[in-house]
């Protein structure tokens, strides 16, 4: 089996996968956070502000996913295709929400008419939130497995997603990314608005505080898979250690108003869930409720050596590519938001 | 109605109507890149307002072509489950370089494009312009290497059997560059470039016939005119070449293009016709022999016909396919003799003087839009029965844990979904138009002015 820096390529490609992810939601989750915080601003020219401070990146961020997808297609076809035809309906949802979402942004700002603006709003906010709500219901079926055998083919029925623990998986992940929104608007804002944002970001910080330990209790008592690595390797009982004082800097960097602290905490927060979430599952990516030798693997579900060799090229050229001019436009737009004649 | 046609219907309908919006994307990038060119280099103000304009229609296309695209990344795995872990070790890594190498960069520099005006200075203003306009270009080279491999599929190895076989890469630049996928690709760009040149025609003959911005309205014709022409000579030749691979690699689709049917004799080639395909024949107006001399060079020499396939075999809709063909054809005929005869004008200095050639004009977008469609529509319904040439049937693709109550879902869903979209899409696309280019000198900069701008 080929390997690079002594670690074999199907492990790199769930590494680099779960990175994508992982930046996907850090990226567009501040953008899916202020849409599901819009419909709080009550004022023109408040939506106005929120919409135009992710108005010139949230289409850089949302082409994360696109990355993800195919990564994810390209590594692990059998992943993708099981995991997508088994959550036919939420998946169908998502794409939707995802449509109405981009275009609330684009024609929100094409016409004067109150009633225009409103549906655009509304469209907005509840597009946003549905996305980061099924994103979560996604994580939580994957972390609870489904019903499928040895030929890897979902058999179960298309309601079971709605399980109480992926409902609960998608509050939370709805509250941390409100949570992680709030404090990138504060970040843009300015005078009356920045004030009412401040009491925002310490609402939904109090929300997502009750949600990740209601979360994580459900987990501890009903997924016991999901703690088994780290009862069997106690040292990476760091992990769970890191993400709470990460959570807890938050409120410590919040109380201070720096805000910019907070919002690396809340990133730094993300990034350890989904460690903890690829630590308990790894080597399975997506785990059978029937028998755990049905499991699909990054082993039994990966593309050929020289396919993920290859995309390994691919990425060693084009993510620092990425990396440097995303950076680049998000130091275009660095600062308070001003609105322009080409603002939304 | 079975899953098979539900999930083609789908998959049909999503992507004909994405496909309205990338290539007006690449071939308005090209113009806005031209316009914001000639603003460095003379640093005239009327290019400056060109480039402002246009990039703002542009911004309206590419956001509904965002929107719509990522269906399509997902539909594959939702409904065609089985076909992607076949293809997924080839096709795959064309996705994944797609998404890195061309979204990644169209979408991160598109904040600059749209938003950066007053916050970069030109120079970096038009890098950010070219890199979009390249970002849209690179986005077809990936997916349509991707498709032309399941046309003409190479570099591979088939590992595995029944519903666990696959293709594996054994060549990746064997793939990237398989038989059909340097003309195919060319083929769409130069579409492209039609569908933005004549969307920018048909906007300045608009204006030219209502008398307004005439002076900005003359100068983006000319632009276009000189793209429109130039792309429609070169369409010609690799349009063609693109038929000559298809007649080496795909025999049964070359049938279908011409309704070829018996095999022993030479192929005719319609100018029009209809396919009988009840009594295996086809009449119309036709060169006879002329679809033998332009793949064989001889008028005599016959060409394999669709009889030579058993049914199975065959595609379902030759009459489609055929009608589908030709349509294409003749609408690139039509361009080439309408650039070159307006083109013939300009030279002559009369070209804005006949108001019948601009009501032509000003309904022109729609040709090279449904050229786009009809030439897509012959190449993937040509393909049948097959997904992947030869190896994998389309009806052996679908997501087995799918039923067809649940595209009937989705179906629905998008239909409703898109129909809002297009009406929303045409409605702003025509408010922009009617607005016109903005005056730069008029924009007011201070802070009383955005208070206005708030109070709407």
């Amino acid at each position: 089996m080929a390997t690079f820096i002594g670690i074999d390529y199907q492990t790199w490609w769930f590494l680099l996968i779960g990175a994508v992810f992982t930046g996907y939601i850090i990226l567009d989750g501040f953008d899916l956070g202020a849409g599901a915080l819009h419909l709080f601003f009550n004022k023109e020219e408040s939506r106005r502000i929120a919409l135009n401070a992710i108005g010139p990146v949230w289409d850089g961020n949302e082409v994360w996913i696109v990355i993800g997808g195919g990564a994810l297609f390209a590594g692990f076809p059998e992943v993708y295709a099981t995991m997508l035809s088994a959550f036919y309906i939420p998946f169908m949802l998502f794409l939707v929400a995802i449509i109405f979402r981009a275009i609330s942004i684009e024609f929100r700002s094409k016409e004067p008419m109150a009633w225009w603006r409103r549906m655009w709003d509304v469209s907005y906010s509840i597009s946003s939130a549905l996305i980061a709500f099924l994103l979560g219901v996604v994580l939580g079926n994957v972390t609870q497995g489904i019903n499928m055998g040895a030929d890897h083919v979902f058999r179960g029925s298309f309601t079971e997603f709605l399980n109480p623990y992926a409902l609960l998986t998608g509050v939370t992940t709805l509250a941390l990314l409100m949570m992680h929104g709030a404090i990138y608007l504060v970040m843009k804002t300015e005078n009356r608005l920045y004030a009412k944002l401040t009491v925002m970001v310490r609402n939904t910080t109090i929300f997502f505080v009750i949600m990740i330990l209601l979360t994580s209790f459900y987990t501890l008592l009903y997924l016991p898979h999901m703690a088994a690595v780290i009862r069997r390797y106690p040292e990476l009982f760091f992990v769970p250690v890191l993400m709470v004082l990460a959570i807890a800097n938050i409120t410590r960097q919040i109380t201070k108003r720096k805000y910019m602290f907070a919002f690396i905490s809340s990133a730094v927060t993300i990034s350890l869930l989904m460690v903890l979430v690829a630590m308990e599952l790894y080597p399975n990516m997506l785990l059978s409720k029937q028998d755990a030798a049905y499991h699909l693997t990054v082993y039994n579900a990966a593309s050929s050596q020289k396919t993920l060799g290859i995309m390994l090229t691919v990425a060693a050229i084009g993510v620092p590519l990425v990396v440097g001019y995303t950076t680049f436009v998000f130091m275009t737009f660095k600062g308070k938001v001003e609105l322009d004649e080409m603002s939304y | 109605m079975n899953v098979e046609i539900l999930a083609r219907i789908q998959f049909a309908f999503t992507i004909a109507f994405h496909y309205i919006y990338p290539p007006l994307s690449i071939g308005l990038g090209l113009i806005m890149t031209i316009m914001e060119g000639l603003y460095i280099k003379t640093g005239r103000k009327i290019y400056e307002q060109m480039a402002r304009f246009y990039v703002r229609v542009f911004a309206l296309i590419f956001g509904i072509g965002v929107a719509t695209g990522i269906v399509m990344e997902f539909e594959f795995g939702t409904n065609w489950a089985v076909y992607s872990k076949y293809v997924g070790d080839v096709f795959g890594s064309a996705l994944a370089a797609e998404g890195i190498f061309a979204f990644a960069l169209e979408s991160g520099f598109l904040g600059i494009l749209l938003f950066g005006w007053n916050k970069v200075r030109p120079g970096v203003h038009f890098f950010s312009t070219v890199m979009v306009t390249l970002g849209s270009m690179f986005s077809a080279v990936w997916i349509v290497v991707a498709n032309s491999w399941q046309q003409t599929p190479a570099g591979y190895h088939i590992v595995g059997k029944g519903l666990n076989a696959r293709a594996e890469i054994t060549d990746f630049w064997a793939m990237v560059f398989n038989p059909s996928s340097v003309t195919r690709l060319t083929h769409v760009w130069i579409g492209s470039f039609l569908a933005g040149a004549f969307l920018v025609l048909s906007i300045s003959a608009f204006y030219l016939l209502r008398n307004r911005h005439a002076h900005f309205a003359r100068i983006s014709f000319k632009i276009a005119l000189a793209v429109a022409t130039f792309f429609s000579l070169a369409q010609l030749a690799v349009g063609h070449s693109s038929a000559e691979v298809v007649a080496e690699y795909q025999p049964a689709k070359l049938a279908a293009l011409e309704g070829h049917f018996d095999g022993n004799k030479a192929a005719d080639m319609f100018l029009f016709g209809y396919v009988d395909q009840k009594n295996n024949q086809t009449k119309g107006l036709a060169i006879p022999g002329g679809l033998s001399f332009l793949t064989k060079g001889d008028f005599k020499t016959p060409v394999t016909g669709l009889n030579d396939f058993k049914p199975e075999d065959r595609p379902g809709a030759v009459n489609f396919v055929f009608q589908t063909y030709h349509i294409m054809i003749a609408i690139g005929m039509f361009l080439i003799a309408l650039t070159l005869y307006s083109s013939f004008l300009w030279w002559r200095g009369t070209l804005f003087q006949k108001r019948w050639l601009l009501h032509v004009f000003s309904f022109s977008v729609l040709l090279p839009q449904i050229a786009n469609q009809v030439g897509w529509y012959s190449a993937e319904v040509g393909r049948q029965p097959w997904v992947v040439y030869g190896l994998l049937r389309t009806s052996k693709a679908l997501s087995q844990a799918v039923t067809a109550e649940h595209v009937m879902f989705s179906l629905i869903l998008f239909t409703v979904v898109y129909v809002i979209l297009f009406i929303l899409f045409i409605y702003l696309l025509n408010k922009k138009i009617k607005h016109g280019p903005y005056d730069n000198h008029n924009i007011d900069h201070s802070p009383r002015h955005i208070e206005m701008a708030d109070s709407l």
